[in-house]
Protein backbone atom coordinates (compact mmCIF):
# COMPACT_ATOMS: atom_id res chain seq x y z
CA UNK A 1 0.00 0.00 0.00
CA UNK A 2 2.67 2.18 0.89
CA UNK A 3 4.25 1.54 -2.20
CA UNK A 4 1.33 3.68 -4.32
CA UNK A 5 1.62 6.32 -2.10
CA UNK A 6 5.35 6.74 -2.72
CA UNK A 7 4.92 6.04 -6.76
CA UNK A 8 1.97 8.96 -5.96
CA UNK A 9 4.38 11.25 -4.68
CA UNK A 10 7.21 10.67 -6.69
CA UNK A 11 5.27 11.47 -10.12
CA UNK A 12 3.65 14.48 -8.57
CA UNK A 13 6.22 16.39 -7.15
CA UNK A 14 8.62 15.78 -10.59
CA UNK A 15 7.91 13.33 -13.16
CA UNK A 16 4.49 14.41 -13.89
CA UNK A 17 4.33 17.85 -12.22
CA UNK A 18 1.46 19.56 -13.26
CA UNK A 19 3.16 23.09 -14.75
CA UNK A 20 7.01 21.84 -15.67
CA UNK A 21 5.69 18.23 -17.21
CA UNK A 22 1.55 18.27 -17.99
CA UNK A 23 1.99 22.07 -18.94
CA UNK A 24 -1.69 22.40 -17.46
CA UNK A 25 -3.12 24.91 -15.72
CA UNK A 26 -0.19 28.46 -17.00
CA UNK A 27 -3.45 31.17 -16.88
CA UNK A 28 -3.29 30.90 -13.24
CA UNK A 29 0.37 30.40 -13.30
CA UNK A 30 1.84 32.93 -15.48
CA UNK A 31 -1.02 35.43 -14.01
CA UNK A 32 -0.17 34.92 -10.32
CA UNK A 33 3.93 34.38 -10.52
CA UNK A 34 5.37 37.98 -10.33
CA UNK A 35 6.41 37.25 -7.34
CA UNK A 36 7.67 34.33 -4.86
CA UNK A 37 4.90 34.85 -2.36
CA UNK A 38 1.78 35.24 -4.93
CA UNK A 39 3.02 31.87 -6.63
CA UNK A 40 3.26 30.37 -3.17
CA UNK A 41 -0.47 31.50 -1.72
CA UNK A 42 -1.89 30.33 -4.78
CA UNK A 43 -0.28 26.98 -4.62
CA UNK A 44 -1.33 26.50 -1.23
CA UNK A 45 -5.30 27.49 -2.10
CA UNK A 46 -5.08 25.25 -5.43
CA UNK A 47 -4.08 22.43 -3.12
CA UNK A 48 -6.47 22.96 -0.94
CA UNK A 49 -9.22 22.68 -3.99
CA UNK A 50 -7.25 19.80 -5.13
CA UNK A 51 -7.63 17.62 -1.63
CA UNK A 52 -11.51 18.49 -1.58
CA UNK A 53 -12.43 18.07 -4.72
CA UNK A 54 -10.11 14.71 -5.88
CA UNK A 55 -12.11 13.34 -2.06
CA UNK A 56 -15.20 14.48 -3.15
CA UNK A 57 -15.28 13.90 -6.65
CA UNK A 58 -13.80 9.99 -5.65
CA UNK A 59 -16.70 9.45 -3.49
CA UNK A 60 -19.29 9.92 -5.40
CA UNK A 61 -17.39 8.28 -8.51
CA UNK A 62 -19.77 4.80 -8.83
CA UNK A 63 -23.19 7.10 -9.27
CA UNK A 64 -21.79 9.89 -11.69
CA UNK A 65 -22.24 8.21 -15.52
CA UNK A 66 -19.88 8.97 -18.29
CA UNK A 67 -22.13 10.89 -19.70
CA UNK A 68 -23.14 13.97 -17.72
CA UNK A 69 -19.56 13.45 -15.48
CA UNK A 70 -17.93 16.50 -17.17
CA UNK A 71 -21.19 19.09 -15.84
CA UNK A 72 -20.77 17.00 -12.51
CA UNK A 73 -17.26 17.89 -11.54
CA UNK A 74 -17.09 21.28 -13.07
CA UNK A 75 -20.03 22.30 -10.89
CA UNK A 76 -18.27 20.75 -7.84
CA UNK A 77 -14.78 22.43 -8.55
CA UNK A 78 -16.63 25.35 -8.98
CA UNK A 79 -18.82 25.25 -5.57
CA UNK A 80 -15.69 24.72 -3.77
CA UNK A 81 -13.70 27.33 -5.01
CA UNK A 82 -16.43 29.77 -4.28
CA UNK A 83 -16.16 27.84 -0.17
CA UNK A 84 -12.67 28.90 -0.30
CA UNK A 85 -13.24 32.34 -1.58
CA UNK A 86 -15.50 33.00 0.64
CA UNK A 87 -14.43 31.62 3.86
CA UNK A 88 -10.68 33.25 3.10
CA UNK A 89 -12.91 36.38 2.63
CA UNK A 90 -14.38 36.27 5.70
CA UNK A 91 -12.08 35.01 8.48
CA UNK A 92 -8.23 35.97 6.82
CA UNK A 93 -9.42 39.36 5.40
CA UNK A 94 -5.61 40.43 4.71
CA UNK A 95 -4.69 37.04 2.66
CA UNK A 96 -7.99 38.14 0.78
CA UNK A 97 -6.66 41.22 -0.22
CA UNK A 98 -3.48 39.60 -1.75
CA UNK A 99 -4.98 36.41 -3.02
CA UNK A 100 -8.77 37.17 -3.52
CA UNK A 101 -8.16 38.22 -7.14
CA UNK A 102 -6.67 35.00 -8.26
CA UNK A 103 -8.47 32.56 -5.88
CA UNK A 104 -11.36 32.72 -8.69
CA UNK A 105 -8.62 31.68 -11.06
CA UNK A 106 -8.53 28.53 -9.86
CA UNK A 107 -11.97 27.32 -11.44
CA UNK A 108 -9.76 27.97 -14.41
CA UNK A 109 -7.26 25.77 -14.07
CA UNK A 110 -7.57 22.57 -15.82
CA UNK A 111 -5.54 20.72 -13.82
CA UNK A 112 -8.02 20.37 -11.26
CA UNK A 113 -10.78 19.01 -13.80
CA UNK A 114 -7.90 17.18 -15.38
CA UNK A 115 -6.82 15.08 -11.81
CA UNK A 116 -10.86 14.55 -11.33
CA UNK A 117 -10.83 13.01 -14.58
CA UNK A 118 -7.67 11.36 -14.75
CA UNK A 119 -7.27 9.73 -11.18
CA UNK A 120 -10.14 10.78 -8.66
CA UNK A 121 -13.06 9.39 -10.73
CA UNK A 122 -11.03 5.81 -11.16
CA UNK A 123 -9.60 5.16 -7.63
CA UNK A 124 -10.68 4.93 -3.72
CA UNK A 125 -10.75 8.31 -1.85
CA UNK A 126 -7.36 7.98 -0.15
CA UNK A 127 -5.13 7.68 -2.87
CA UNK A 128 -7.57 9.99 -4.33
CA UNK A 129 -6.60 12.92 -1.52
CA UNK A 130 -3.24 12.03 -1.57
CA UNK A 131 -2.85 12.55 -5.33
CA UNK A 132 -4.79 15.63 -5.02
CA UNK A 133 -2.17 16.72 -1.52
CA UNK A 134 0.90 15.75 -3.94
CA UNK A 135 -0.50 17.58 -7.04
CA UNK A 136 -0.93 20.33 -5.13
CA UNK A 137 2.19 20.80 -3.31
CA UNK A 138 4.32 19.86 -6.95
CA UNK A 139 2.13 22.65 -8.24
CA UNK A 140 2.85 24.69 -4.84
CA UNK A 141 6.56 24.25 -5.85
CA UNK A 142 6.71 24.89 -9.40
CA UNK A 143 4.74 28.38 -8.62
CA UNK A 144 7.27 29.44 -6.20
CA UNK A 145 10.22 28.46 -7.95
CA UNK A 146 8.81 30.26 -11.21
CA UNK A 147 7.79 33.32 -8.46
CA UNK A 148 11.34 33.53 -6.99
CA UNK A 149 12.82 33.39 -10.86
CA UNK A 150 10.74 36.34 -11.93
CA UNK A 151 10.89 38.61 -8.63
CA UNK A 152 15.04 37.83 -7.91
CA UNK A 153 15.37 38.70 -11.74
CA UNK A 154 12.51 41.67 -11.79
CA UNK A 155 12.84 43.23 -8.92
CA UNK A 156 15.81 41.85 -6.68
CA UNK A 157 13.49 40.97 -3.47
CA UNK A 158 12.81 37.27 -2.80
CA UNK A 159 9.37 36.67 -0.74
CA UNK A 160 8.39 39.93 -0.34
CA UNK A 161 5.25 40.85 1.50
CA UNK A 162 5.65 37.26 2.66
CA UNK A 163 4.16 38.37 6.20
CA UNK A 164 1.10 39.15 4.28
CA UNK A 165 0.31 36.01 3.69
CA UNK A 166 2.14 33.78 5.91
CA UNK A 167 1.88 36.58 9.29
CA UNK A 168 4.73 38.63 11.06
CA UNK A 169 6.73 35.57 11.92
CA UNK A 170 7.28 34.55 8.69
CA UNK A 171 8.93 38.62 7.73
CA UNK A 172 12.26 36.86 8.06
CA UNK A 173 11.97 35.32 4.55
CA UNK A 174 11.58 38.73 3.08
CA UNK A 175 14.73 39.59 1.60
CA UNK A 176 16.32 41.61 -0.63
CA UNK A 177 19.03 40.25 -2.46
CA UNK A 178 19.86 43.20 -4.98
CA UNK A 179 20.63 46.49 -2.95
CA UNK A 180 19.58 49.72 -5.55
CA UNK A 181 18.40 47.31 -8.40
CA UNK A 182 16.58 49.30 -11.09
CA UNK A 183 14.31 46.40 -12.20
CA UNK A 184 13.78 44.59 -14.46
CA UNK A 185 10.18 45.25 -15.86
CA UNK A 186 9.80 41.81 -18.82
CA UNK A 187 10.49 39.71 -15.63
CA UNK A 188 7.38 41.33 -14.02
CA UNK A 189 5.11 41.70 -17.23
CA UNK A 190 3.72 38.32 -18.50
CA UNK A 191 6.43 37.70 -21.24
CA UNK A 192 8.47 37.37 -17.93
CA UNK A 193 6.30 34.38 -17.11
CA UNK A 194 6.15 32.65 -20.24
CA UNK A 195 10.17 33.09 -20.26
CA UNK A 196 10.82 31.56 -16.97
CA UNK A 197 8.32 28.95 -17.68
CA UNK A 198 10.41 28.02 -20.80
CA UNK A 199 13.74 28.12 -19.59
CA UNK A 200 12.70 26.04 -16.13
CA UNK A 201 10.48 22.71 -18.27
CA UNK A 202 14.22 22.85 -20.41
CA UNK A 203 16.00 22.40 -17.48
CA UNK A 204 13.66 20.09 -16.24
CA UNK A 205 13.95 18.15 -19.43
CA UNK A 206 17.90 18.27 -19.01
CA UNK A 207 18.25 16.58 -15.40
CA UNK A 208 15.25 14.19 -16.04
CA UNK A 209 18.03 13.30 -19.46
CA UNK A 210 20.87 13.15 -17.48
CA UNK A 211 19.53 10.99 -14.51
CA UNK A 212 17.83 8.71 -17.03
CA UNK A 213 21.11 8.35 -18.78
CA UNK A 214 23.17 7.74 -15.45
CA UNK A 215 20.43 4.73 -13.95
CA UNK A 216 20.49 3.36 -17.28
CA UNK A 217 23.02 3.48 -20.59
CA UNK A 218 20.29 2.56 -22.96
CA UNK A 219 19.60 6.23 -24.45
CA UNK A 220 16.28 7.14 -23.05
CA UNK A 221 13.51 7.56 -25.40
CA UNK A 222 12.88 11.01 -27.05
CA UNK A 223 10.21 12.65 -24.75
CA UNK A 224 7.22 13.23 -26.42
CA UNK A 225 6.80 16.42 -27.56
CA UNK A 226 3.29 18.12 -27.00
CA UNK B 1 -27.94 0.75 -4.94
CA UNK B 2 -27.73 -0.83 -8.17
CA UNK B 3 -25.85 2.28 -9.60
CA UNK B 4 -24.44 0.70 -12.50
CA UNK B 5 -28.02 0.09 -13.92
CA UNK B 6 -29.07 3.18 -13.09
CA UNK B 7 -26.24 4.93 -14.67
CA UNK B 8 -27.57 3.77 -18.45
CA UNK B 9 -31.21 5.30 -17.83
CA UNK B 10 -32.25 8.80 -19.57
CA UNK B 11 -33.66 9.90 -16.58
CA UNK B 12 -30.40 9.48 -14.35
CA UNK B 13 -28.57 12.01 -15.90
CA UNK B 14 -31.38 14.52 -15.18
CA UNK B 15 -32.10 13.50 -11.83
CA UNK B 16 -28.13 13.37 -10.78
CA UNK B 17 -27.18 16.71 -12.76
CA UNK B 18 -30.36 18.47 -10.66
CA UNK B 19 -29.26 16.58 -7.72
CA UNK B 20 -25.26 18.01 -7.66
CA UNK B 21 -26.84 21.68 -8.53
CA UNK B 22 -29.36 21.04 -5.53
CA UNK B 23 -26.38 20.00 -3.14
CA UNK B 24 -23.91 22.71 -4.33
CA UNK B 25 -26.45 25.63 -4.29
CA UNK B 26 -27.80 24.62 -0.56
CA UNK B 27 -24.21 24.55 0.27
CA UNK B 28 -23.39 28.11 -1.49
CA UNK B 29 -25.94 29.44 0.05
CA UNK B 30 -24.89 28.12 3.75
CA UNK B 31 -21.85 29.40 3.18
CA UNK B 32 -22.83 33.08 1.82
CA UNK B 33 -24.96 32.99 5.52
CA UNK B 34 -22.58 32.00 7.41
CA UNK B 35 -19.62 34.60 5.93
CA UNK B 36 -22.12 37.50 5.32
CA UNK B 37 -21.96 39.30 8.07
CA UNK B 38 -18.09 38.40 8.52
CA UNK B 39 -17.27 39.95 5.04
CA UNK B 40 -19.46 42.68 5.47
CA UNK B 41 -17.38 43.89 9.12
CA UNK B 42 -14.31 43.40 6.94
CA UNK B 43 -14.90 45.27 4.31
CA UNK B 44 -16.31 48.08 6.67
CA UNK B 45 -12.86 48.03 8.29
CA UNK B 46 -10.98 48.75 5.35
CA UNK B 47 -12.99 51.76 4.42
CA UNK B 48 -12.53 52.96 7.82
CA UNK B 49 -9.16 52.10 7.36
CA UNK B 50 -8.74 54.16 4.12
CA UNK B 51 -10.95 57.14 5.53
CA UNK B 52 -8.55 57.41 8.31
CA UNK B 53 -5.03 56.82 5.60
CA UNK B 54 -6.86 60.25 3.95
CA UNK B 55 -8.29 62.11 7.16
CA UNK B 56 -5.82 62.19 9.79
CA UNK B 57 -6.64 63.83 13.13
CA UNK B 58 -9.49 63.03 15.36
CA UNK B 59 -13.12 63.30 15.02
CA UNK B 60 -16.20 62.48 17.33
CA UNK B 61 -18.71 60.45 14.51
CA UNK B 62 -19.25 57.75 12.70
CA UNK B 63 -18.28 58.45 9.36
CA UNK B 64 -19.47 55.51 7.57
CA UNK B 65 -22.68 56.39 8.70
CA UNK B 66 -22.51 60.18 8.01
CA UNK B 67 -22.77 60.35 4.79
CA UNK B 68 -25.15 61.66 1.99
CA UNK B 69 -25.25 60.88 -1.53
CA UNK B 70 -24.47 63.70 -4.07
CA UNK B 71 -24.36 63.86 -8.14
CA UNK B 72 -21.29 64.23 -8.92
CA UNK B 73 -19.86 64.97 -12.64
CA UNK B 74 -19.60 61.16 -13.64
CA UNK B 75 -22.94 59.81 -11.22
CA UNK B 76 -23.95 59.66 -7.67
CA UNK B 77 -21.30 60.38 -5.10
CA UNK B 78 -21.05 59.11 -1.67
CA UNK B 79 -19.56 62.02 0.75
CA UNK B 80 -18.47 60.39 4.26
CA UNK B 81 -18.39 63.63 6.75
CA UNK B 82 -16.08 64.43 9.51
CA UNK B 83 -17.68 66.52 12.44
CA UNK B 84 -16.58 67.78 15.68
CA UNK B 85 -19.15 68.92 17.90
CA UNK B 86 -21.88 68.46 15.07
CA UNK B 87 -19.76 70.88 12.67
CA UNK B 88 -18.62 69.03 9.49
CA UNK B 89 -15.11 69.82 10.03
CA UNK B 90 -13.92 67.84 6.54
CA UNK B 91 -15.31 65.54 3.81
CA UNK B 92 -13.83 62.12 2.35
CA UNK B 93 -15.19 60.65 -0.93
CA UNK B 94 -13.88 58.86 -3.92
CA UNK B 95 -13.12 60.34 -7.43
CA UNK B 96 -11.70 58.21 -10.47
CA UNK B 97 -9.39 58.77 -13.25
CA UNK B 98 -8.16 57.37 -16.08
CA UNK B 99 -4.81 55.72 -16.05
CA UNK B 100 -2.95 53.83 -18.70
CA UNK B 101 -4.76 50.84 -17.98
CA UNK B 102 -8.18 51.61 -16.83
CA UNK B 103 -9.88 53.95 -14.35
CA UNK B 104 -8.15 54.49 -11.01
CA UNK B 105 -9.68 55.25 -8.12
CA UNK B 106 -8.62 57.14 -5.14
CA UNK B 107 -9.88 58.34 -1.75
CA UNK B 108 -9.56 62.08 -0.95
CA UNK B 109 -10.49 64.16 1.63
CA UNK B 110 -10.88 67.87 1.97
CA UNK B 111 -11.11 69.78 5.15
CA UNK B 112 -14.30 72.79 5.15
CA UNK B 113 -10.99 75.60 3.95
CA UNK B 114 -10.81 73.22 0.59
CA UNK B 115 -7.63 72.32 1.53
CA UNK B 116 -6.73 68.35 0.72
CA UNK B 117 -5.96 66.62 3.39
CA UNK B 118 -4.81 63.26 1.92
CA UNK B 119 -4.86 61.16 -1.22
CA UNK B 120 -4.93 57.11 -1.51
CA UNK B 121 -5.13 55.15 -4.33
CA UNK B 122 -7.67 52.33 -4.10
CA UNK B 123 -7.43 50.16 -7.03
CA UNK B 124 -5.79 50.74 -10.16
CA UNK B 125 -4.57 48.30 -12.93
CA UNK B 126 -1.22 50.18 -13.84
CA UNK B 127 1.98 49.12 -15.03
CA UNK B 128 4.21 47.18 -11.99
CA UNK B 129 7.24 49.11 -11.96
CA UNK B 130 6.11 51.98 -13.68
CA UNK B 131 3.04 53.39 -12.83
CA UNK B 132 2.40 51.62 -9.57
CA UNK B 133 4.20 54.43 -7.63
CA UNK B 134 0.97 55.87 -7.11
CA UNK B 135 0.75 53.75 -4.00
CA UNK B 136 2.15 54.70 -0.98
CA UNK B 137 3.92 51.26 -0.84
CA UNK B 138 6.09 52.54 -3.95
CA UNK B 139 7.47 55.89 -3.56
CA UNK B 140 6.22 58.70 -1.98
CA UNK B 141 4.24 60.45 -4.81
CA UNK B 142 1.02 60.57 -3.47
CA UNK B 143 1.64 63.05 -0.84
CA UNK B 144 2.31 65.57 -2.83
CA UNK B 145 -1.11 66.54 -2.82
CA UNK B 146 -1.45 67.46 0.98
CA UNK B 147 -2.18 70.72 1.81
CA UNK B 148 -2.55 71.82 -1.60
CA UNK B 149 -6.26 73.42 -2.52
CA UNK B 150 -7.93 75.18 -5.76
CA UNK B 151 -6.19 77.93 -5.91
CA UNK B 152 -2.91 76.33 -4.50
CA UNK B 153 -1.24 75.69 -6.95
CA UNK B 154 -3.24 78.10 -8.97
CA UNK B 155 -5.68 76.12 -12.21
CA UNK B 156 -3.22 76.47 -14.83
CA UNK B 157 -0.51 74.78 -12.54
CA UNK B 158 -2.69 71.84 -11.77
CA UNK B 159 -1.01 69.33 -14.00
CA UNK B 160 1.96 67.16 -14.23
CA UNK B 161 5.51 69.13 -15.07
CA UNK B 162 5.49 68.10 -18.31
CA UNK B 163 2.20 70.12 -19.06
CA UNK B 164 3.46 72.66 -17.00
CA UNK B 165 1.95 72.02 -13.76
CA UNK B 166 3.85 71.58 -10.20
CA UNK B 167 3.40 67.35 -10.09
CA UNK B 168 6.29 65.26 -10.75
CA UNK B 169 5.47 62.57 -13.13
CA UNK B 170 7.69 59.28 -13.41
CA UNK B 171 10.09 58.23 -15.54
CA UNK B 172 8.60 56.24 -18.25
CA UNK B 173 4.93 56.73 -16.91
CA UNK B 174 3.63 60.12 -17.67
CA UNK B 175 -0.12 59.16 -18.08
CA UNK B 176 -0.74 57.81 -14.54
CA UNK B 177 0.34 60.52 -12.82
CA UNK B 178 -1.72 62.87 -15.10
CA UNK B 179 -4.63 60.90 -14.11
CA UNK B 180 -4.43 60.92 -11.01
CA UNK B 181 -3.99 65.04 -10.60
CA UNK B 182 -7.17 65.37 -12.86
CA UNK B 183 -9.04 63.48 -10.82
CA UNK B 184 -7.72 64.92 -7.90
CA UNK B 185 -8.58 68.29 -9.91
CA UNK B 186 -11.95 67.23 -10.44
CA UNK B 187 -12.72 66.55 -6.91
CA UNK B 188 -11.83 69.89 -5.85
CA UNK B 189 -13.95 71.19 -8.28
CA UNK B 190 -16.55 69.07 -7.07
CA UNK B 191 -15.97 70.27 -3.91
CA UNK B 192 -16.17 73.64 -5.08
CA UNK B 193 -19.59 73.41 -6.46
CA UNK B 194 -21.10 71.54 -3.34
CA UNK B 195 -19.61 73.00 -0.62
CA UNK B 196 -22.78 74.39 0.98
CA UNK B 197 -24.49 71.26 1.00
CA UNK B 198 -21.69 69.29 1.88
CA UNK B 199 -20.45 71.60 5.01
CA UNK B 200 -24.44 71.37 5.72
CA UNK B 201 -24.56 70.52 9.68
CA UNK B 202 -28.54 70.33 9.45
CA UNK B 203 -29.00 67.57 7.05
CA UNK B 204 -30.33 65.04 8.86
CA UNK B 205 -28.33 61.80 9.01
CA UNK B 206 -31.66 59.49 8.63
CA UNK B 207 -32.45 60.53 5.18
CA UNK B 208 -29.26 58.41 3.68
CA UNK B 209 -28.57 56.37 6.61
CA UNK B 210 -29.94 52.98 4.50
CA UNK B 211 -27.69 53.42 1.34
CA UNK B 212 -25.03 53.11 3.41
CA UNK B 213 -25.41 49.46 4.90
CA UNK B 214 -26.43 47.77 2.31
CA UNK B 215 -24.72 44.58 1.97
CA UNK B 216 -24.90 43.69 5.67
CA UNK B 217 -28.05 44.65 7.97
CA UNK B 218 -26.92 46.36 11.31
Amino acid sequence: MSNIYSRITRDSLWNNNIVFAQTLGLCPTMAVTSTATNGLGMGLATTAVLVASNMLISSIRHAVSEEVRIPVYIVIIATLVTLVDVSINAWAHDLYKVLGLYIALIVANCAVLGRAEAYAAKNPILPSGMDGLMMGLGFTFALTIIGAVREILGTGTLFADAHLLLGPAFSFMELKLIPDYKGFLLMILPPGGFLAVGFLIAGKRIIDRRSASVAEPVPAAAPAIS
Amino acid sequence: MNFQKLRGELYYQAALLGGVALVTTAALALADRATSSDIAAAQARDMQQSLTQVLPGEYDNDLLKDTLVLNGPNGEVTVYRARRAGRVEAVVFKVSGNGYAGPIDCMMGIDRNGHITGVRVIKHKETPGLGDKIEPAKGHWIYEFEGKSLGDPPAEKWGVKKDGGVFDQFAGATITPRGVVKAVKGGLDFFDKQRAQMLDDTVPLRETFGRTTEGGKP
